[in-house]
């Protein structure tokens, strides 16, 4: 058994919130700069440009990419080994107030969605899911969803004899449907199988593998390239004014299913894909 | 294709010459408005009341900013544009209190370009992600108002100096890059199913 004090975990959630706001992971940028060489559209290149200088500056000058710094959320998988001082949930939504209130990152959460929508001041409640694994460590993976690309996201339950092609064209016409709304070039994040619910998460969390990294298993690699070849045929282009680089990478997950289904959800994410991990 | 520079308050004339794809800087004064700014507006009129900053001629920004506060009001520290078409049912209140221009993202629907057409208004697109180097363009906070619907949905009134790049998205003859880029992308997805 390892102790773990809940302050520590408080503190490391602090940390990553402000990393992630601050600063682009290097395989976004990467892609957004081979984007740059192969838009064809002036305006394009000069809004990929724009977004490059500032990515540079945020991260220079220790301020938010995007002044939509998301609701706060963590994928987390606990150690069975490890026991916890102190309350995690409480420890890990102060860890989220202290980013947001002292590293000047808007507070975007409202109390109840229909009626009083009163901002809770602290970005608060964090949206926590965990993991139990082997093992004495937490690992930590946290990422501010901006709701420019998250009410862009989409689900359907579709029949096992749409096949592999009616699954890329529901990814397609997703990335259609949202247009220029969720800030393109988008990360498109996916999941088919499970249930509605774990197809909706997988897909969140499908969004924040490497951009450049194909899912191992080629079948899935293969509908990767051929939704990605698709979705920048479309014409949205960077900021959605025209332009063939819409989306920089397509990520596909898969989960066991059951014999009668096949649920597809797709998760979309905007340039600014930030997010950030650490171990304890 | 041009690259023009306005001051505000804007002159119809100057609005209505602006054409789909013209780069546009803006110095003087924009105002932020999103979702419940927008209501609230309209409850303010429609019980015959005056809003508290006069929009005519002036601009309209879709977007929440990040400040700080100080002992003496405010600092802006980053800007962008929030996704526009959920102030769709708006536009034409907008247009009738004598707003010129609307800044946003991912632009608006057929009822924003009637509305266009009707006032003499343009849409533009602002960078989106770029929070960081908007918000260098912003020299001060003038004015907040309606701070109690929280930082994001207060009406932000922000001195500026030439703001942008922004994009013409729509302007006042009806013309709209989002229409033509969605019926292209209509057009690819009939032929895949």
């Amino acid at each position: 058994m390892r102790e773990i004090n809940a302050k520590q975990i408080k503190d490391k959630v602090k940390e990553l919130f402000l990393q992630a706001n601050y600063c682009i992971g290097e395989d976004v940028l990467n892609s957004i700069k081979e984007a740059s060489l192969k838009e064809s559209s002036e305006t394009g290149k000069n809004v990929l440009s724009m977004i490059l200088q500032n990515y540079k500056v945020a991260a220079e000058e220790k301020i938010a990419i995007c002044q939509d710094t998301g609701l706060s959320i963590l994928f987390i998988k606990l150690g069975q080994e490890v026991h916890i001082n102190d309350n995690w949930e409480e420890a890990i939504n102060e860890g989220v107030k202290e980013a947001y209130v002292e590293g000047y990152l808007r507070k975007s959460a409202v109390t109840d969605p229909v009626f009083d929508r009163k901002n809770t001041k602290t970005n608060c409640p964090a949206i926590i899911y965990t993991d139990i694994v082997p093992g004495d460590k937490i690992e930590l993976l946290v990422t501010p969803k901006g709701f420019g690309s998250e009410n862009m996201s989409r689900m359907a339950m579709m029949v096992p004899a749409d096949g592999p092609e009616g699954i890329v064209n529901f990814i397609v016409e997703t990335v259609k449907i949202a247009g220029p709304n969720p800030c393109p070039p988008t990360i498109v994040g996916v999941c088919v199988g499970g249930t509605t619910d774990q197809a909706c998460v997988t897909a969140k969390k499908a969004t924040l593998r490497k951009v450049g990294e194909h899912n191992p298993d080629p079948r899935y690699a293969d509908m990767e390239r051929q939704a990605l070849e698709k979705i920048n045929n479309l014409g949205i282009g960077p900021a959605g004014l025209g332009g063939n680089v819409t989306s920089l990478w397509v990520n596909i997950e898969y989960k066991p299913t059951h014999i009668a289904g096949m649920p597809v959800a797709v998760n979309i994410c905007c340039h600014a894909a930030r997010h950030a991990s650490a171990i304890i | 294709m041009k690259e023009v520079k306005l001051s505000t308050p804007l002159k119809e004339v100057d609005i209505r010459k602006l054409r789909i794809g013209d780069v546009v800087y803006i110095s003087g004064i924009i105002v932020t408005s999103r979702d419940m700014g927008h209501l609230k507006m309209r409850e303010v009129i429609e019980r015959g009341e005056k809003l508290p900053v006069d929009l005519s001629g002036e601009v309209i920004f879709h977007a929440g900013p990040v400040v700080k506060k100080k002992d003496s009001g405010y600092e802006l520290r980053v800007i962008g544009p929030t996704t526009s078409i959920r102030m769709e049912p708006h536009s034409d209140f907008i247009g009738n209190l004598g707003v010129k221009v609307i800044i946003g993202k991912g632009g608006m629907d057929e009822g924003t370009s009637n509305a266009l057409q009707k006032y003499g208004m343009v849409y533009l697109q602002a960078p989106p992600g770029c929070a960081v180097v908007l918000g260098e363009k912003v020299e001060k906070v003038e004015n907040v108002y309606w701070i109690e619907l929280g930082v994001p949905e207060a009406l932000w009134v922000l001195k500026v100096n030439e703001f942008g790049p922004l994009v013409v998205g729509m302007d006042s003859t009806g013309d709209s890059v989002y229409r033509s880029i969605k019926e292209n992308g209509e057009k690819l997805i009939e032929k895949m199913f």
